[in-house]
C-alpha cells in the first residue's frame, strides 16, 4: 500500500495513549458521578476499546485505504460472530427453559467467590491488595460471616 | 490434460496475494477470539455478581502496563513498515527488533502476573471466570510470541538479505490484531470489575 499518504503515526499513537490512559482512569473517578458510575465505567472501558479499535485498524492496519475486499473479509467473519453470539444467547442468558432448569446458584457462587479472596488476603496478611488490582475494595463490601464460611470453601469449590 | 499452476503475486481483488492470505487469517482469528469473548460476554452477563469478585482479583497495574506495550509496539511496526517501503534494511531491523523486545516485555509481564496468580490459588480449575481468564490471556500470548518468533525470522532471514520486504507489511498486519485482541481483553479482564 505505497500509493497512499501515510497518516502520521505518531500523532495515532499519541490519541491511542490518551484514550488508554482514559480507560485506566475511568472506575478511579467514576464514582464520583454517583449514579451514573457504571455507564461512565462501561463507556471509558468498551466504547474507547472500540475507538481504539478503530483507529489501530483504519491507520496502522491502513484498513482506510485497503481494497474493499479486506473489509469485506473481515466484516463477514464479525457478521458469522454476530449470529453465533444470539443464536446462542437465547439458551445461555436464561436460567430455565420450556424443559431444563440449571442448577446452579448465583447468589451461592458470589459468596464462594466473596469467601475465596477474603480467605486468600487473609492468609497473605492483605500483602497483596496493591498487587491484585481492587480486590481489597472488594473486601469493603464483605460481610464478617463470610470469612468463617471461607476455610471450609477455599478447598472444595469447583463452582460457576 | 495437464494444467500449469502460475503462482502470481498479484490476486483478482487487487490485493497482492500474501497479504490477502494475512486478511483470511485475521479473519479466521476474528471468529477464534470473537467466539471466546462473546462466550465470555454471554456468561458475564449471566453471573454478573461472582463473576465481579472473582475479577477484582486481576491485576489492573500489569493488565495495564501490558496494554501500553502493545500500543506502543504497534507503534514500532508500523515504523518497520514505513522503513520497508524505503528499503531500508537497517532502519526496518532495529524497528522489528524493538518490536519484538516489547514483546518480550508483555511476555515476562504475564509470567509474572500468572505466577502470582497461580500462587495466591487462582488456577485455570478455580471457576468459570479463571477458566476463561487463563483460556483467553493464555491463547493471546501464544498468538503474541508465535508473532515475535516469525518477526525474527523475516529480520534476520529476509530483511539482513533484502529479499521478501513485503513480508514486514504482513507481519505487522498480524501483530496490529493482536494488539486490537488485547485493546478487548484488558478491559474484560481487568476493567470491569
Amino acid at each position: 500500500m505505497a500509493g497512499h499518504k501515510h497518516p502520521s503515526y505518531l500523532k495515532i499513537y499519541i490519541i491511542l495513549v490518551v484514550l488508554f490512559s482514559i480507560s485506566v482512569a475511568g472506575p478511579e473517578i467514576a464514582p464520583v458521578f454517583g449514579a451514573f458510575a457504571k455507564p461512565i465505567v462501561l463507556i471509558t472501558a468498551f466504547g474507547i476499546a472500540i475507538w481504539k479499535a478503530y483507529l489501530v485498524c483504519a491507520y496502522f492496519m491502513h484498513l482506510k485505504f485497503e481494497k474493499i475486499y479486506a473489509p469485506y473479509i473481515l466484516l463477514a467473519c464479525f457478521s458469522l460472530l454476530i449470529v453465533f453470539f444470539f443464536g446462542t444467547a437465547t439458551d445461555a442468558m436464561f436460567a430455565n427453559g420450556h424443559n431444563w432448569v440449571k442448577p446452579q446458584s448465583e447468589e451461592a457462587a458470589t459468596e464462594e467467590a466473596k469467601a475465596r479472596s477474603h480467605v486468600l488476603h487473609a492468609e497473605h496478611g492483605d500483602s497483596h491488595e496493591g498487587d491484585h488490582g481492587e480486590a481489597g475494595h472488594g473486601d469493603a463490601d464483605h460481610d464478617e460471616a463470610n470469612h468463617e464460611e471461607g476455610d471450609d470453601s477455599h478447598d472444595s469449590d469447583e463452582h460457576n | 490434460m495437464s494444467h500449469q499452476i502460475i503462482a502470481t503475486s498479484r490476486s483478482r481483488t487487487g490485493i497482492p496475494t500474501g497479504r490477502l492470505a494475512v486478511w483470511w487469517v485475521i479473519g479466521s482469528e476474528i471468529l477464534i477470539f470473537g467466539g471466546l469473548i462473546a462466550s465470555y460476554l454471554l456468561n458475564r452477563f449471566n453471573h454478573g455478581p461472582s463473576w465481579s469478585v472473582e475479577a477484582a482479583n486481576t491485576n489492573t497495574f500489569i493488565g495495564a502496563c501490558n496494554t501500553f506495550w502493545l500500543l506502543t509496539s504497534s507503534l514500532f511496526v508500523v515504523f518497520a513498515h514505513a522503513a520497508s517501503e524505503k528499503r531500508d534494511a537497517k532502519k526496518t531491523r532495529m524497528w522489528i527488533w524493538l518490536t519484538i523486545m516489547l514483546g518480550g516485555f508483555f511476555m515476562g509481564f504475564k509470567f509474572y502476573e500468572y505466577t502470582t496468580e497461580i500462587l495466591h490459588g487462582f488456577t485455570i480449575t478455580t471457576s468459570n471466570f479463571w477458566s476463561f481468564y487463563y483460556t483467553a490471556t493464555g491463547l493471546h500470548g501464544f498468538h503474541v510470541l508465535c508473532g515475535m518468533v516469525i518477526m525474527a525470522i523475516i529480520a534476520e532471514c529476509d530483511i539482513k538479505k533484502g529479499q521478501n520486504w513485503h513480508r514486514v507489511e504482513n507481519i505487522g498486519l498480524y501483530w496490529h490484531f493482536v494488539d486490537i485482541i488485547w485493546i478487548f481483553l484488558f478491559p474484560l479482564m481487568y476493567i470491569a470489575k
